[in-house]
Protein backbone atom coordinates (compact mmCIF):
# COMPACT_ATOMS: atom_id res chain seq x y z
CA UNK A 1 0.00 0.00 0.00
CA UNK A 2 1.04 3.53 -0.99
CA UNK A 3 1.06 6.68 0.83
CA UNK A 4 -1.24 7.82 -2.07
CA UNK A 5 -3.67 4.94 -1.17
CA UNK A 6 -3.54 5.94 2.77
CA UNK A 7 -4.73 9.45 1.36
CA UNK A 8 -7.49 7.94 -0.06
CA UNK A 9 -8.60 5.27 2.39
CA UNK A 10 -7.96 7.98 5.71
CA UNK A 11 -9.73 11.00 3.24
CA UNK A 12 -6.44 12.56 4.59
CA UNK A 13 -5.09 16.03 3.42
CA UNK A 14 -1.34 16.44 2.32
CA UNK A 15 0.56 18.53 4.53
CA UNK A 16 3.97 18.16 3.58
CA UNK A 17 6.11 16.38 0.85
CA UNK A 18 3.46 15.35 -1.39
CA UNK A 19 5.92 14.31 -3.62
CA UNK A 20 7.08 11.27 -1.59
CA UNK A 21 3.22 9.69 -1.54
CA UNK A 22 4.67 6.56 -3.44
CA UNK A 23 6.26 5.00 -0.99
CA UNK A 24 5.29 2.17 0.77
CA UNK A 25 5.21 1.53 4.57
CA UNK A 26 5.41 -1.83 5.46
CA UNK A 27 3.58 -1.76 8.24
CA UNK A 28 2.00 0.89 10.55
CA UNK A 29 1.77 2.28 14.45
CA UNK A 30 -0.88 3.92 16.45
CA UNK A 31 0.36 5.90 18.92
CA UNK A 32 0.45 9.19 21.45
CA UNK A 33 3.24 8.05 22.75
CA UNK A 34 7.08 8.45 21.48
CA UNK A 35 8.59 6.95 23.70
CA UNK A 36 6.40 3.86 22.66
CA UNK A 37 7.43 4.75 18.83
CA UNK A 38 11.17 4.89 19.66
CA UNK A 39 10.70 1.43 21.23
CA UNK A 40 8.59 -0.47 19.51
CA UNK A 41 8.04 0.62 15.50
CA UNK A 42 10.10 -1.47 13.07
CA UNK A 43 11.29 0.68 10.15
CA UNK A 44 10.08 2.29 7.53
CA UNK A 45 6.59 2.12 9.27
CA UNK A 46 3.58 4.84 8.89
CA UNK A 47 2.93 6.51 12.19
CA UNK A 48 -0.27 7.57 13.35
CA UNK A 49 -1.07 10.16 16.01
CA UNK A 50 -2.73 12.73 17.68
CA UNK A 51 0.64 14.48 18.80
CA UNK A 52 1.49 17.48 16.72
CA UNK A 53 4.58 19.20 18.58
CA UNK A 54 8.30 18.91 16.28
CA UNK A 55 9.36 15.78 18.61
CA UNK A 56 6.85 13.37 16.63
CA UNK A 57 9.07 14.34 13.22
CA UNK A 58 12.24 13.87 15.32
CA UNK A 59 10.66 11.04 16.12
CA UNK A 60 10.15 9.60 12.71
CA UNK A 61 14.01 10.47 11.66
CA UNK A 62 15.39 9.09 14.48
CA UNK A 63 13.15 5.87 13.95
CA UNK A 64 13.62 6.12 10.08
CA UNK A 65 9.58 5.88 10.01
CA UNK A 66 8.09 6.95 6.58
CA UNK A 67 5.15 9.31 6.90
CA UNK A 68 3.20 10.67 9.58
CA UNK A 69 -0.78 10.94 9.76
CA UNK A 70 -2.39 13.07 12.06
CA UNK A 71 -5.63 11.80 13.28
CA UNK A 72 -9.13 13.35 14.41
CA UNK A 73 -8.29 16.63 12.84
CA UNK A 74 -5.57 17.78 14.94
CA UNK A 75 -3.16 20.20 12.92
CA UNK A 76 0.37 20.28 13.46
CA UNK A 77 2.34 23.55 14.86
CA UNK A 78 4.03 25.43 11.95
CA UNK A 79 7.42 24.32 13.42
CA UNK A 80 6.46 20.38 12.98
CA UNK A 81 5.90 21.35 9.44
CA UNK A 82 9.11 23.10 8.35
CA UNK A 83 10.31 20.35 9.93
CA UNK A 84 8.59 17.33 8.33
CA UNK A 85 9.78 19.31 4.91
CA UNK A 86 13.31 19.71 5.72
CA UNK A 87 13.77 15.73 6.75
CA UNK A 88 11.75 14.39 4.12
CA UNK A 89 8.69 12.89 6.06
CA UNK A 90 5.56 13.20 4.33
CA UNK A 91 2.79 14.62 6.37
CA UNK A 92 -0.75 13.71 6.42
CA UNK A 93 -4.19 14.55 8.59
CA UNK A 94 -7.51 13.07 8.80
CA UNK A 95 -10.60 13.88 10.57
CA UNK A 96 -11.01 10.23 11.40
CA UNK A 97 -10.31 9.29 15.10
CA UNK A 98 -7.16 6.84 16.05
CA UNK A 99 -9.24 3.15 16.34
CA UNK A 100 -11.22 3.88 12.94
CA UNK A 101 -7.96 5.26 11.11
CA UNK A 102 -5.57 2.61 12.09
CA UNK A 103 -9.04 0.18 11.39
CA UNK A 104 -9.17 1.24 7.63
CA UNK A 105 -5.61 0.65 7.03
CA UNK A 106 -5.70 -2.68 8.80
CA UNK A 107 -8.70 -3.69 7.51
CA UNK A 108 -6.84 -3.19 3.76
CA UNK A 109 -3.80 -4.88 4.64
CA UNK A 110 -1.44 -2.86 6.44
CA UNK A 111 0.14 -5.16 9.15
CA UNK A 112 0.90 -3.84 12.73
CA UNK A 113 4.38 -3.67 13.50
CA UNK A 114 4.71 -7.05 15.98
CA UNK A 115 3.41 -8.46 12.84
CA UNK A 116 6.26 -7.60 10.47
CA UNK A 117 9.86 -9.36 10.48
CA UNK B 1 39.29 1.57 24.95
CA UNK B 2 42.56 0.60 21.87
CA UNK B 3 44.71 3.05 20.75
CA UNK B 4 42.74 3.47 17.17
CA UNK B 5 42.17 6.59 15.78
CA UNK B 6 38.10 7.57 15.50
CA UNK B 7 37.52 8.69 12.50
CA UNK B 8 35.25 11.23 13.49
CA UNK B 9 34.80 12.60 17.05
CA UNK B 10 32.23 14.70 18.21
CA UNK B 11 31.15 17.26 21.21
CA UNK B 12 27.71 19.27 21.34
CA UNK B 13 26.43 20.85 23.99
CA UNK B 14 23.10 19.74 25.28
CA UNK B 15 20.42 22.80 27.27
CA UNK B 16 17.71 21.95 29.39
CA UNK B 17 14.38 22.90 28.50
CA UNK B 18 15.00 23.47 25.14
CA UNK B 19 12.29 21.69 23.11
CA UNK B 20 12.72 23.63 20.09
CA UNK B 21 16.67 22.09 19.44
CA UNK B 22 16.06 18.83 21.28
CA UNK B 23 16.63 16.33 18.54
CA UNK B 24 19.49 18.25 16.72
CA UNK B 25 22.29 16.40 18.26
CA UNK B 26 20.88 12.93 17.40
CA UNK B 27 20.07 14.38 13.94
CA UNK B 28 23.37 15.53 13.16
CA UNK B 29 24.71 11.61 14.44
CA UNK B 30 22.48 10.37 11.81
CA UNK B 31 23.95 12.17 9.06
CA UNK B 32 27.46 11.68 9.72
CA UNK B 33 26.62 7.78 10.37
CA UNK B 34 24.60 7.74 6.99
CA UNK B 35 27.49 9.48 4.98
CA UNK B 36 30.19 6.89 6.41
CA UNK B 37 28.02 4.13 5.38
CA UNK B 38 27.27 2.57 8.25
CA UNK B 39 24.19 -0.03 7.99
CA UNK B 40 20.64 1.26 8.53
CA UNK B 41 19.73 -1.03 11.21
CA UNK B 42 23.24 -0.22 12.93
CA UNK B 43 22.73 3.95 12.37
CA UNK B 44 19.04 2.98 13.66
CA UNK B 45 20.17 1.48 16.99
CA UNK B 46 22.71 3.94 17.65
CA UNK B 47 20.70 7.09 16.58
CA UNK B 48 17.61 6.28 18.54
CA UNK B 49 19.86 5.41 21.49
CA UNK B 50 21.57 8.86 20.99
CA UNK B 51 17.81 10.79 20.93
CA UNK B 52 16.68 8.57 24.17
CA UNK B 53 20.00 10.52 25.85
CA UNK B 54 19.53 13.61 24.31
CA UNK B 55 16.21 13.90 25.61
CA UNK B 56 16.95 12.80 28.84
CA UNK B 57 19.27 15.80 29.32
CA UNK B 58 16.62 18.24 27.73
CA UNK B 59 13.59 17.09 30.05
CA UNK B 60 15.56 16.33 33.33
CA UNK B 61 18.56 18.40 33.34
CA UNK B 62 20.10 21.61 33.06
CA UNK B 63 22.48 21.45 30.56
CA UNK B 64 24.57 18.29 29.07
CA UNK B 65 27.53 18.00 27.08
CA UNK B 66 26.90 14.73 24.05
CA UNK B 67 30.17 13.44 22.73
CA UNK B 68 30.18 10.62 20.36
CA UNK B 69 34.02 8.80 18.66
CA UNK B 70 33.14 7.35 15.79
CA UNK B 71 35.50 4.21 15.04
CA UNK B 72 35.14 2.15 11.79
CA UNK B 73 33.61 -0.56 13.88
CA UNK B 74 31.79 0.42 16.50
CA UNK B 75 30.72 3.86 18.11
CA UNK B 76 31.07 5.24 22.27
CA UNK B 77 29.29 7.84 22.96
CA UNK B 78 29.05 9.63 26.54
CA UNK B 79 26.47 11.82 27.80
CA UNK B 80 27.01 14.03 30.63
CA UNK B 81 24.60 15.99 32.46
CA UNK B 82 24.26 18.55 35.09
CA UNK B 83 21.03 17.82 36.95
CA UNK B 84 18.97 16.02 39.95
CA UNK B 85 20.78 12.75 39.25
CA UNK B 86 18.78 9.28 39.75
CA UNK B 87 18.09 8.33 43.27
CA UNK B 88 17.45 4.87 42.41
CA UNK B 89 18.38 3.31 38.83
CA UNK B 90 17.20 0.07 39.78
CA UNK B 91 13.35 1.49 39.51
CA UNK B 92 14.64 3.79 36.60
CA UNK B 93 15.52 1.04 34.17
CA UNK B 94 12.01 -0.53 35.10
CA UNK B 95 9.95 -0.07 32.28
CA UNK B 96 6.83 2.46 32.70
CA UNK B 97 8.19 4.23 35.71
CA UNK B 98 9.16 7.64 34.61
CA UNK B 99 9.57 10.94 36.90
CA UNK B 100 8.43 13.13 33.87
CA UNK B 101 6.09 16.27 34.42
CA UNK B 102 3.00 16.25 33.28
CA UNK B 103 3.77 19.44 29.71
CA UNK B 104 6.59 16.58 28.92
CA UNK B 105 3.92 13.27 28.99
CA UNK B 106 1.76 15.45 27.07
CA UNK B 107 4.50 16.10 24.41
CA UNK B 108 4.69 12.18 24.11
CA UNK B 109 7.62 11.43 26.19
CA UNK B 110 7.98 10.05 30.23
CA UNK B 111 6.10 6.79 29.82
CA UNK B 112 9.17 5.16 31.38
CA UNK B 113 10.45 3.51 28.45
CA UNK B 114 14.31 5.53 27.95
CA UNK B 115 16.92 4.04 30.02
CA UNK B 116 15.41 0.44 29.05
CA UNK B 117 15.41 1.45 25.48
CA UNK B 118 18.94 2.81 25.54
CA UNK B 119 20.04 -1.14 27.14
CA UNK B 120 18.08 -2.49 24.23
CA UNK B 121 19.84 -0.54 21.46
CA UNK B 122 23.45 -0.39 22.72
CA UNK B 123 25.51 -2.77 23.11
CA UNK B 124 26.95 -1.50 26.43
CA UNK B 125 25.47 0.41 28.84
CA UNK B 126 27.02 2.52 31.66
CA UNK B 127 25.22 4.96 33.86
CA UNK B 128 27.08 6.61 36.82
CA UNK B 129 24.52 9.32 38.49
CA UNK B 130 25.13 11.31 42.01
CA UNK B 131 22.07 12.70 43.27
CA UNK B 132 21.96 16.73 43.16
CA UNK B 133 25.10 16.92 40.69
CA UNK B 134 24.30 14.59 37.34
CA UNK B 135 24.86 11.68 35.28
CA UNK B 136 26.63 10.54 32.75
CA UNK B 137 25.80 8.01 30.50
CA UNK B 138 27.84 6.04 28.79
CA UNK B 139 27.12 3.81 25.75
CA UNK B 140 28.92 1.40 23.00
CA UNK B 141 27.51 0.32 20.30
CA UNK B 142 29.70 -2.95 17.88
CA UNK B 143 29.10 -3.10 13.79
CA UNK B 144 29.57 -7.00 14.86
CA UNK B 145 28.30 -7.59 18.01
CA UNK B 146 29.39 -11.30 18.38
CA UNK B 147 33.17 -10.58 17.10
Amino acid sequence: MTLREVKEILEAEVLACEDLLDREPRSACGSDLLSDVLAFTKENSLLLTGLTNPQVIRTAEMSDLIGVVFVRGKRPEPATVELAVMKRIPLLATRLPMYEACGRLYMRGLRGCSEVE
Amino acid sequence: MTDEKPLIEIERTITGGDFQSAGDVSSELKRILQQIGFPAAFSRRVVIAAYEAEMNVVIHAFRGVFRAWIFPQRIHIEVDDEGPGIPDLELAFQEGYSTAPPHIREMGFGAGYGLSNMKKCSDRLEIDTRVGEGTKVIMDFFLNPDS
